[in-house]
């Protein structure tokens, strides 16, 4: 490591251009805008106009709300089963691995416009394949677009099936790092396989979960895409409409760029503090 | 021995009892975008389950490509994919190395600076940003407008600085002493060296690139600047509109990732859990 302050800042300067264009300026910028009224021409100093609204907004309340209903639910069940999947993944048992992990992780390549579209006829109501064989076990079919609570439903499914490999190959790759004669060792002091998981495997794990955790907090908080794609906007009635997608309407079909910057800020220290809180409950206990 | 064997066996079948139909339920979404593409709207719109793909393929393309003109879009996403991701290669090794190997003023603030961008949402920078480069700039429509802004990325450089900084410093203190400049040694030396890992990054960054949505959503929205993905994404809401196509669209887009995806799964898998594992 050499003292050259003059040499690194020549290698850093184009980064730190880009990064002062496209990001410092903006993230300063916005938190102005957060206070300026800018649904006429000229913007005025009105912080009433954009905090104060936010207060008094049944729409944002609706889409913090579904926000957070999204963190509560996807987040838990999606990492409980990219964890159980890793462990299995791992299994020294495992047949025809390549395949199988090709599965799991395929979803991960795939844009969003691209499985939104197959989604959408997956689960069309009248003809979709998973209506079809709901009524074919002799349940019920469900409406997927029109009942508030399916379109939640099918919000959280769609983005579980997007992200759970992702998540499975981080913690896979933290599995792997755990020294393999912890386990023998175990094995010798016959302990058993689950007290191995319980006690050996997930304490060991924790960092690499949290870590997946706070990345998927900082995913969820930014959920934009399905329900602008899936649910045609967030329907029904706003039933799947994320902070994301009404900071999107506030600013580019309304351009009211003022009050979608205090949502943008809003989100922002959500999510940071939600990160903080996980960092902080994964570090009490090691 | 013999109940020993036979415990591994009733393992094995648990393991795969679960696993198996998992992945197959897994697997159903790429494959019916397979099935959806090659069969007639009347077909996917019936009351049968049609789990085979038909002969329709080319015919939903032509009406994929009627609709708007999809070859084009397509041609749109690689161009801008491709000069992204040989920038941001650019930009983000140069950084890394400078964060890596050099002690300067500053290197902390740097370094807490792209930590801290990783937890910030892209949604507190992108409003500036559109009214900087729509309205300021007038530069909607074009591909500076598509790969400049997006080229900030804080995982490549943490991802470079990594690489660069396992590699041992006798090596480059040798080309010192030859005489070498700090940038040939760079050039010559460090990136050549970091080739695998190269190969990481640019397919993050393509996949990256080739999957973007918001930002193209806001910033092309003439047809003949569309990116794929925005393109294809534009037709959901229409009434009136070829689904075989659209699942033409998505295989399309799909396909090219998979196949990357399947010969290169060492470099997926090290360009993901780069920013997990220290």
């Amino acid at each position: 490591m050499r003292q050259r302050t003059q040499t690194a800042y020549g290698f850093l300067s184009p980064y730190l251009l880009i990064f002062a264009i496209f990001w410092l300026w903006p993230i300063i910028h916005s938190f102005y805008l957060s206070f300026l009224s800018t649904r006429r021409q000229p913007w005025s100093f009105n912080p009433g106009m954009t905090w104060g609204r936010l207060t008094q907004d049944p729409a944002f309340y609706n889409a913090l709300w579904n926000t957070l209903k999204i963190l509560a639910i996807q987040v838990p069940v999606m990492l409980t089963l990219a964890t159980l999947l890793a462990v299995l993944l791992n299994s020294t048992l495992l047949r025809a691995r390549g395949l199988i992990r090709f599965a799991f992780f395929a979803p991960v390549v795939i844009g969003e416009a691209a499985y939104a579209a197959v989604f959408r006829l997956m689960f069309n109501d009248e003809f979709g394949i998973v209506n079809k064989t709901l009524e074919g076990i002799g349940l019920d079919a469900v409406s997927w677009f029109s009942n508030p609570t399916a379109a939640m439903s099918l919000i959280i499914i769609a983005v579980t099936w997007r992200w759970v490999g992702y998540n499975a190959i981080i913690i896979l790759s933290g599995l792997q790092s755990i020294p393999q004669d912890v386990y023998e060792a175990a094995t010798l002091d016959r302990v058993s396989p689950r007290q191995q998981f319980l006690y050996i495997t997930l304490p060991l794990l924790k960092p690499v979960i949290v870590f997946c955790l706070v990345l998927s907090v900082i995913g969820s908080m930014q959920l934009f895409a399905e329900p602008y794609l899936i649910t045609n906007l967030g329907g029904p009635g706003g039933a799947t409409e994320t902070l994301g997608l009404y900071l999107y309407k506030q600013a580019f079909l309304n351009l009211n760029f003022g009050y979608a910057s205090a949502i943008a800020y809003t989100i922002a220290a959500l999510a940071v503090s939600i990160s903080i809180l996980n960092l902080w409950l994964g570090r009490e206990r090691s | 021995m013999k109940s020993r064997s036979r415990t591994v066996l009733l393992r094995s079948l648990a393991l795969h009892a679960v696993i198996v139909p998992l992945a197959l339920l897994w697997l159903l979404p790429i494959w019916m975008m397979i099935v959806f593409a090659s069969m007639e709207d009347s077909a996917i719109f019936s009351a049968e389950v049609q789990l085979w793909p038909g002969d329709r393929f080319i015919e939903n393309f032509h009406e994929l490509q009627a609709e708007l003109d999809f070859v084009r879009t397509i041609v749109v996403s690689v161009v801008v994919a491709v000069i992204y991701t040989a920038a941001s290669v650019v930009l983000t090794s140069m950084a890394g190395w400078a964060l890596a190997r050099y002690r300067f003023h500053g290197r902390g603030l740097v370094v807490s600076i792209i930590l801290g961008t990783m937890t910030l949402p892209y949604f507190v920078v992108v409003i500036p940003q559109f009214i900087m480069v729509a309205r300021d700039f007038g530069l909607s429509n074009t591909w500076i407008a598509l790969i400049v802004p997006p080229l900030f990325n804080s995982l490549g450089v943490l991802f470079m600085r990594q690489a660069f900084t396992m590699m041992p410093a006798d090596l480059f203190d040798a080309a010192r002493i030859d005489g070498v400049s700090e940038w040939q040694i760079f050039r010559h030396v460090a990136l050549p060296l970091a080739r695998p890992m190269l190969a990481a990054l640019s397919i993050i960054l393509f996949l990256h690139s080739w999957n973007n949505y918001l930002w193209p959503l806001l910033i092309s929205n003439d047809r003949s600047m569309m990116t794929a993905p925005v393109a294809l994404g534009s037709l959901f809401g229409l009434l009136d509109v070829s689904w075989g196509g659209v699942m033409v669209g998505s295989v399309l887009l799909t396909a090219p990732m998979l196949v990357v995806f399947i010969f290169m799964q060492r470099f997926f898998m090290a360009g993901i859990t780069a920013g997990a594992v220290k």
